[in-house]
């Protein structure tokens, strides 16, 4: 218990220092191999992720519709369902694997060899050389990554529901275009904005953090995709708690159809 | 003197620690740690391992701040220095650390000239000058330059870290097992280089060793430490504290333990002469 007040004091700690470093110095300049490492690299990975999201969901939706003679609604079911929840959710699980995980590997293994201590001593704060370029890395890139992997799984989807159902494209996209407002995908985004944010701080923390060599940094890169994995399933739950109490009053504000 | 303010440095600086202890966790690693190093001295740490010869480096450069005592650099009190501070006055130090610690995505060349990068303080051409001044000063052929730093052998690698600490001009240069993981040659190199840089620079140095090639070479003053695992509460820490002739002649029983039997005069460098101010100690503390 006290452990975990601990832990939970030194993160506190941790995100103060990385949003006081945004405001005070940092350099934009050491964002750019980081752009190309977490966000150009991860493109393929969430672009497939999304297309198999939409298509399974497809098929599953399908037989449940089928089954009240509403199959050209898919399009509605799979849409939403991909926009506001499976799409950020899925992305952000993938991504904590893929870039949380090597984010802390990466700074463990500075820690074990010492490079740490070196940029303090360099008169170089570790945070704001390499917490806070990630950070902000993962801010931005994790929303854009949702949008590819929400727009493959309606892409997916759209391809089982005509293809494979034989459900009619004109029908399929008139349900989904009916259903779907901007306010969905705020929602989503502003979901996978959270997400983002708590891979980078929580890789970069645990990274920091790591002890005990070659298995330290194993441990540390398994630990930050566990902790990630969690945060994002409840930080789901209790933005979706949010999200259905206003969503009411904020659809009809952007004039939208539910 | 104030101690919020950093003093302008031109030369080697002083450190002073007085009634330094520290706990790493629940184990205390230092106590009682009383010693003044005098601005452009060598002083030289021996002990065994577990002594917390790389604590006591970390200590001086603020690195760890002790549970107890207090750290001087320059009669600055590095505990009530601000994080900012502290990392301003860091750039005074150069740190070649055991492994080298050289930064793994960038080449030789752009480790060496990171700091002076970092701090964005001298122009493009200064900066590549100074890089190809501190790299031709510890011996690193051209053709290195440009290698990453998984392309070196440990040797190139302490280089290229004593280069990265050299960079800078700083007054105090601090050494955490320089020889360490060497064969028997590059030990002689680094030895040499370590006094080459305290005999051309205005620079204050502490080794952390447990090599008694490097401490006949490069040492001015030796302390050794004791674990604390090993001592009653009463005990002192330091073992001895003098200069490497009288830790020559010095009857404690555990300094001639660690000497393992080989005197120190017969290493391949010859002693320098003894001061008059040595002092030996016993297990039960230090006497005059």
């Amino acid at each position: 218990m006290l452990g975990a007040v601990e832990s939970a004091g030194s993160f506190a700690m941790f995100v103060a220092q990385v949003v006081f470093s945004i405001r005070h110095g940092f350099r934009w300049s050491t964002m750019g191999p980081l752009l190309v490492e977490i966000g150009f690299k991860s493109i393929g990975v969430v672009l497939f992720t999304g297309c198999f999201i939409g298509m399974v969901l497809a098929v599953q939706a399908h037989m449940q519709l089928a089954a009240y003679g509403a199959a050209t609604r898919l399009g509605q079911m799979v849409n939403l369902s991909v926009i506001r929840e499976l799409g950020p959710v899925l992305a952000a699980t993938m991504l904590a694997g893929r870039v949380g995980g090597s984010i802390s590997a990466e700074i463990a293994t500075m820690r074990m060899s010492e490079q740490i201590d070196a940029l303090s001593c360099l008169g170089v704060s570790p945070i704001r050389y390499l917490a806070v370029p990630r950070f902000l890395a993962c801010l931005i890139l994790v929303p854009v990554l949702t949008v590819f992997a929400n727009f493959m799984g309606i892409v997916g989807g759209w391809l089982v529901a005509t293809k494979i159902h034989g459900i009619d494209s004109y029908h399929y996209w008139q349900h989904a275009s009916q259903s779907v407002d901007p306010w969905d995908h705020i929602m989503g985004i502003t979901k996978a904005l959270f997400f983002g944010g708590s891979i980078g701080l929580i890789s970069c923390h645990v990274g920091l953090n790591a002890s005990g060599g070659a298995r330290g940094v194993g441990i540390a890169a398994t630990r930050a995709f566990v902790i990630s994995f969690l945060t994002i399933m409840m930080m789901d739950f209790f933005l979706g708690l949010f999200f259905s109490r206003i969503t009411p009053f904020m659809s009809q504000i952007m004039g939208g159809s539910q | 003197m104030s101690s919020g303010t950093i003093q302008a440095l031109d030369g080697p600086a002083t450190m002073k620690l007085e009634g330094v202890g520290i706990y790493l966790g629940q184990s205390q690693v230092l106590r009682g740690i009383d010693l003044d190093i005098q601005a452009g001295q060598t002083l030289v740490v021996i002990g065994e391992s577990g002594c917390g010869k790389s604590v006591f480096l970390k200590l001086l450069i603020g690195l760890l701040q002790p549970t107890e005592g207090r750290v001087l650099f320059q009669d600055q009190d590095l505990k009530l220095l601000s994080e900012k501070r502290l990392m301003r006055l860091r750039l005074k130090y150069g740190y070649l650390f055991q492994s080298g610690a050289l930064f793994d995505s960038l080449t030789v060349e752009e480790n060496v000239a990171f700091p002076m990068k970092q701090q964005g303080i001298v122009s493009e051409e200064t900066m590549r000058q100074r890089v190809a001044e501190c790299l031709e000063d510890v011996g690193l052929p051209l053709s290195l330059w440009t290698r990453m730093p998984s392309d070196l052998s440990g040797g190139q690698r302490k280089r290229v870290g004593l280069a990265r600490a050299l960079v800078m001009q700083p007054a105090v240069m601090l050494y955490d097992e320089p020889t360490t993981g060497l064969d028997p040659i590059m030990t002689g190199v680094i030895n040499d280089l370590i006094l080459k840089v305290a005999r051309s620079r205005p620079v204050t140095s502490i080794v952390v060793t447990h090599e008694l090639r490097t401490l006949a070479t490069v040492a001015d003053r030796v302390i050794m430490l004791r674990p604390l695992a090993r001592l009653e509460s009463w005990e002192s820490q330091v073992a001895f504290e003098g200069t490497p002739e009288a830790l020559r002649k010095c009857p404690n029983p555990i300094v001639q333990a660690f000497l393992g039997g080989h005197s120190v005069a017969e290493s391949a460098h010859p002693l320098p002469p003894i001061p008059d101010s040595a002092h030996v100690a016993t297990p039960r503390g230090i006497q005059p």
